[in-house]
This record gives C-alpha cells, sequence and structure tokens, in this order.
C-alpha cells in the first residue's frame, strides 16, 4: 500500500469531539449568514432560531428543517443568496427539471474554502505535486471540472485541463505528458481502453497511475475492472453541484468507501419516507449540511442519494467517517454518460411540440461501456403534411431541443401513434436496460 | 390539372407496408402509382389510387397517418431522353423537382410520370408552355 499523505494531519486526524466542537462553531457562523437570506429568514425564524445564540449544541441542527431540491428552484435566483451579491465570486448552475435552474454562490473564502477540500481530497489518495493531472470532465458552469482544478493547482500538480470529449486529444496529451492522475467518469475512462489500438498507442507508453473517479454512480465491479484494464489505482469521489461539486467525500488510499470531510459537511442518514434520522450501518437517505459556504448557506439538503456510513476507524488513520458509494436514488434522476437527467425534463420539452403527441418512452441502454438515450414519440396524425423532408426536421428540432434541456444529444425516434404506451395510468415511460457498471 | 397523391408515414416495422396493401386490397383500391422516401427509421409512401378518397378515409380509419398532397401526372414520350426533355425545360426554367415516380401503367405509347415541384403553379405553367402533356385526374382515374 501507498504511504499515507495528509493535506491537513490535525483537521483529518483529529478526534471525534474536536471534530464536534469544529463543526458546532462552524453551524453557528453558518446559521448567522442564513439569517441573511430570504428563504432562511423566514424558515430559521419559525423554529425560533433568531441568531448563533440559538445553536448550543450539534442536536439543535435537527430544529432546522430539511432543504430539498424544490425549495431551491422556487428561490431561484436569489432566495438562499446570503450576502452582498458584491461579494460573490463565481457561481454554478444546473439546469432545472421544469425549466427553472439552480444555483450555487461563492464568495472568495468560500472557494478557498472547497478548493481547499478538493486539495486534502487529491492528497488522500497519495496523489502529490510530483503528478501530472489530466481533468477529463466538462468545465464550465458543471461543477466537477473547475473543483478539481483547482484542488488540483493547490496542491501544486501539474495541471491538463483537457476537459470532456475528444477522445483522440486526450490520449495524445496522455502520451505527449505522461498524464499519471485522470479525473474523468467511470464509463468514459472504460470507453477509453477500445479506443487506444485505433491510434496505435499501448499502455506502457502511457504513464497513468490514477484515476479520480465519479460523477455516476459505479459497482466495486467497474472499479476493477478499471484497476485491472489501465493497471492503475481508481478512487472514488463523491459530491452534488448543491455542496459545490466534488470533495464532499473521497476515497484514501485503502479505497474502502469515502471519507466525509466532517470538518466541512455534516452528514445524516434519514429514512426518505418518514424522515427519521437512521444509525450508522443502515442504509438510507444523505442529507447534508455545507458548513464553508456563506454566499449561500444550505443546511439538512436532501440529496435523494442512498448510501450508509461507516464507523469503524480507518487504516489510514483519519477519523472522518466514510460514505458508503452510492447505492441508487430516492427519486427518479438518471445519470446519462455523467450528466444528470431527470425524466421530467424530457417531458416538458415534448409536451411543447406540437407535432408530436403526448405519449412518449425514455430508453437508455449501453452502446459500449457510453450509455445511449433515446427518446422515443408518436407523431400526431393532423400534423403530418406527407413530406419526408418534414419528418427529418422534426426529428431534428426534438434532439436540439432536448439537448438544450438536459445537455446531452439523444436519438429520436417518431412512431406512427398508438405504438407507445398511453399517457394515463402507470405507463412505463422510462426503460432502462443498463446494468450497472 | 392536379391529381391527388396520399402520402402515408410509416415506421420501419415489419409487416406494416403488407397492412397497407392488404387494406387498400381489401377495399377495392387499385395502386396506380408508388414510390418510397426512405430514412433508416421511417419511410413516407406516396401512392396515387384509382379512388382516393376512399382510400385517405380507409388508411385513417385503420390508425395510418396519412395525408393528401397535390401532384402533377406528366405524358412522356416513351423513347431515350424523353425524359431528359422534360427536365431540361424545367431546369431551363429554374423549376425545382422535389420527387418523381413513374406510373405503373400507360395510357398510350407515352410514359406517365408523377412530378411534385417546389413551386406546382410554376411547374405547370412552364409544362404547358412547352406543349408537354399534364394528365387530368379523370384520365388518370379511366387507366
Amino acid at each position: 500500500m501507498s504511504d499515507v499523505r495528509y493535506w491537513n494531519k490535525e483537521i483529518e486526524t483529529a478526534g471525534r469531539s474536536e471534530i464536534e466542537t469544529v463543526q458546532l462553531d462552524r453551524l453557528r457562523g453558518i446559521v448567522t449568514s442564513a439569517l441573511n437570506a430570504p428563504f432562511y429568514k423566514k424558515q430559521l425564524c419559525k423554529v425560533g432560531i433568531n441568531s448563533a445564540e440559538d445553536i448550543k449544541s450539534l442536536d439543535d441542527l435537527r430544529r432546522i428543517p430539511f432543504a430539498e431540491k424544490d425549495d431551491l428552484r422556487q428561490n431561484y435566483p436569489k432566495g438562499f443568496l446570503a450576502v452582498e451579491p458584491g461579494e460573490v465570486v463565481r457561481i454554478h448552475t444546473s439546469s432545472g427539471t421544469t425549466g427553472i435552474p439552480t444555483v450555487i454562490y461563492l464568495t472568495a473564502a468560500d472557494l478557498n474554502a472547497a478548493t481547499d477540500l478538493l486539495a486534502r481530497s487529491i492528497v488522500a489518495t497519495g496523489a502529490g505535486r510530483e503528478d501530472v493531472f489530466q481533468n477529463m470532465m466538462s468545465y464550465g458552469l458543471f461543477t466537477g471540472g473547475l473543483g478539481l482544478h483547482y484542488g488540483a493547482e493547490r496542491v501544486g500538480m501539474m495541471v491538463i485541463p483537457a476537459g470532456g470529449g475528444n477522445t483522440k486529444r486526450q490520449v495524445q496529451l496522455m502520451k505527449d505528458f505522461q498524464t499519471t492522475v485522470l479525473h474523468i467518469t467511470p464509463s468514459y475512462l472504460l470507453h477509453i481502453d477500445s479506443k487506444l489500438a485505433d491510434y496505435g498507442v499501448t499502455l506502457e507508453q502511457l504513464n497513468l497511475k490514477k484515476a479520480f473517479i465519479g460523477a455516476e454512480p459505479h459497482s466495486e465491479n467497474a472499479r476493477c475492472k478499471i484497476e485491472d484494464t489501465y493497471r492503475i489505482d481508481a478512487y472514488n469521489s463523491y459530491g452534488l453541484s448543491e455542496m459545490n461539486g466534488p470533495g464532499v467525500a473521497f476515497e484514501c488510499v485503502y479505497k474502502n468507501d469515502l471519507h466525509v470531510w466532517e470538518d466541512a459537511y455534516i452528514v445524516e442518514i434519514i429514512d426518505s419516507e418518514t424522515g427519521q434520522i437512521l444509525p450508522d450501518g443502515q442504509e438510507g437517505e444523505v442529507v447534508l449540511t455545507n458548513l464553508i459556504r456563506h454566499a449561500m448557506p444550505l443546511m439538512r439538503y436532501r440529496t435523494r442519494d442512498l448510501a450508509f456510513i461507516h464507523t469503524e476507524p480507518c487504516k489510514c488513520g483519519r477519523s472522518h467517517r466514510r460514505l458508503s458509494r452510492i447505492l441508487g436514488r430516492t427519486d427518479d434522476m438518471l445519470i446519462i454518460n455523467g450528466v444528470n437527467v431527470f425524466p421530467s425534463q424530457i417531458e416538458e420539452v415534448i409536451m411543447r411540440i406540437p407535432e408530436v403527441g403526448t405519449n412518449y418512452q425514455i430508453y437508455i441502454e449501453k452502446d459500449g461501456v457510453l450509455d445511449r438515450l433515446t427518446v422515443k414519440v408518436e407523431l400526431y396524425s393532423k400534423m403530418f403534411l406527407g413530406e419526408a423532408k418534414q419528418i427529418e426536421k422534426l426529428k431534428a428540432k426534438i434532439r436540439e431541443e432536448l439537448s438544450a434541456s438536459i445537455t446531452i444529444k439523444p436519438a429520436v425516434e417518431l412512431h406512427e401513434p398508438g405504438i407507445l404506451p398511453v399517457s394515463e395510468g402507470k405507463a412505463v415511460r422510462v426503460v432502462d436496460s443498463r446494468k450497472q457498471l | 390539372m392536379k391529381i391527388t397523391q396520399i402520402s402515408v408515414f410509416l415506421e420501419n416495422r415489419k409487416g406494416r407496408l403488407y397492412d397497407l396493401c392488404r387494406l387498400l386490397g381489401d377495399n377495392g383500391i387499385n395502386i396506380r402509382a408508388l414510390n418510397v422516401a426512405e430514412t433508416e427509421s421511417f419511410g413516407v409512401l406516396r401512392i396515387v389510387v384509382d379512388k382516393s378518397e376512399l382510400a385517405i378515409k380507409t388508411l385513417k380509419d385503420n390508425g395510418f397517418v396519412a395525408n393528401l398532397t397535390d401532384v402533377i401526372a406528366v405524358e412522356i414520350a416513351d423513347e431515350p431522353g424523353g425524359l431528359a426533355n422534360v427536365l431540361k425545360v424545367l431546369s431551363e426554367e429554374n423549376v425545382n423537382v422535389e420527387y418523381m415516380y413513374g406510373f405503373v401503367e400507360k395510357s398510350s405509347d407515352k410514359a406517365l410520370m408523377v412530378f411534385r415541384f417546389e413551386d406546382s403553379q410554376k411547374g405547370t405553367e412552364v409544362l404547358k408552355k412547352c406543349d408537354i402533356k399534364i394528365a387530368t385526374a379523370e384520365e388518370i382515374e379511366g387507366l
């Protein structure tokens, strides 16, 4: 096993009571900031929290109501903003399920704290300033790319900001700059292997040592396959845009599930039906409180991700408890090649196109190791003008509108009416034939 | 001078074309001319039949997505260069042909072709000007 490295040994190995002291202190700070945000001012006053003084212990966290994705949408764009707009140095938005996006705000200090957690995550995997880091996640509004980028720079790695796609160039970069660490979705990494021969590149010409794999759930089998194929170590990464993206929890060199950085995030596992807090070890919905973001406080946020908490000590010496890999979702969110897609987004687009009927079906299948999304719709009889090119144009239009909404381009199939399951009742709208990686 | 074409949207599904032909046959409808515009996942079948109104009603009643399109049937000398002569005229007058296809039967020593022009009126005028015979709906039904 590689040697254990720390970014901030003191906090990473702190005892439970020390961590809880930091949590309480930071929670009070977040509550103070939250009282400046229209959403929280109302929410907190309702439960009798009018200042940080009302948070006497960590147990008082439980007085704060859960926050949901819908709260973020309904309060878009400024309902959660807790600082003067001039204090904000960065925003990230994600596309919404019904056309309303969600947004997060960061001050310079917030961004600094988030970057530090990513540096900590990177170092926990044994990587360091001697490494060459190729960041193959999308940059831009998506939090995954920029987060790791700045974390890697802080560690002092040589960063190649490759972004997503263009496999041939990615391989060229890996070869020319002898990349040692990749940040990538597991399915894309598996896909690249099938391309190496086409480019005339062998694994021996590359210098890969580690991969940070995230943005989509994967099994232990997928990790093993990646590690065997490339003869590297692959580390699971967990985060979500609402919590600043990656860096919420990360695996250490022992790869035995993900340390939640508990000085920055309070994690609770709840029964998603009753909202009751579950004991460690029991599977339930992950609920997170961000302790390091003052521009946009978010407490007890229901992630809809299902997982459980490990408490047994980790051999790496870190005291921060570990989160299992994500075992599923409590909602119908689909993750397609690392992009989050809600069926309702697709439905919303289809419903505003007059040429197609209201019946539709969403098919997701594997094309090699990548996901392929097909949206099937029915041509509305009265809108048929008798020309093939009209149908071609319509297909292209549906494809464009869908890709504007969900950011990936699906295949579109037009069918005769009466072929797809009818919209009433319990129609099977989503057919997902993928086996989990 | 226009004749009626029936356009039917057909998805690529085994037996779908058979279903349609069987249905027309069972209802005593005869196909005079036929053409399929096909893509990877669907096709648009274009037909000229002897009883257009009955055909469209029958198709719609049986769940087909069908529509009527106006096309022009042109008589062309059935000899080398016959079609080229007609296309030359159209080309010189800047009339764009969207598609065309031939009739199964012949009325005389002339071949019959269906034309769909981008600008139907202009196409008709150009053909008339050049004394190219356009078949009437009655002539088509009487075939």
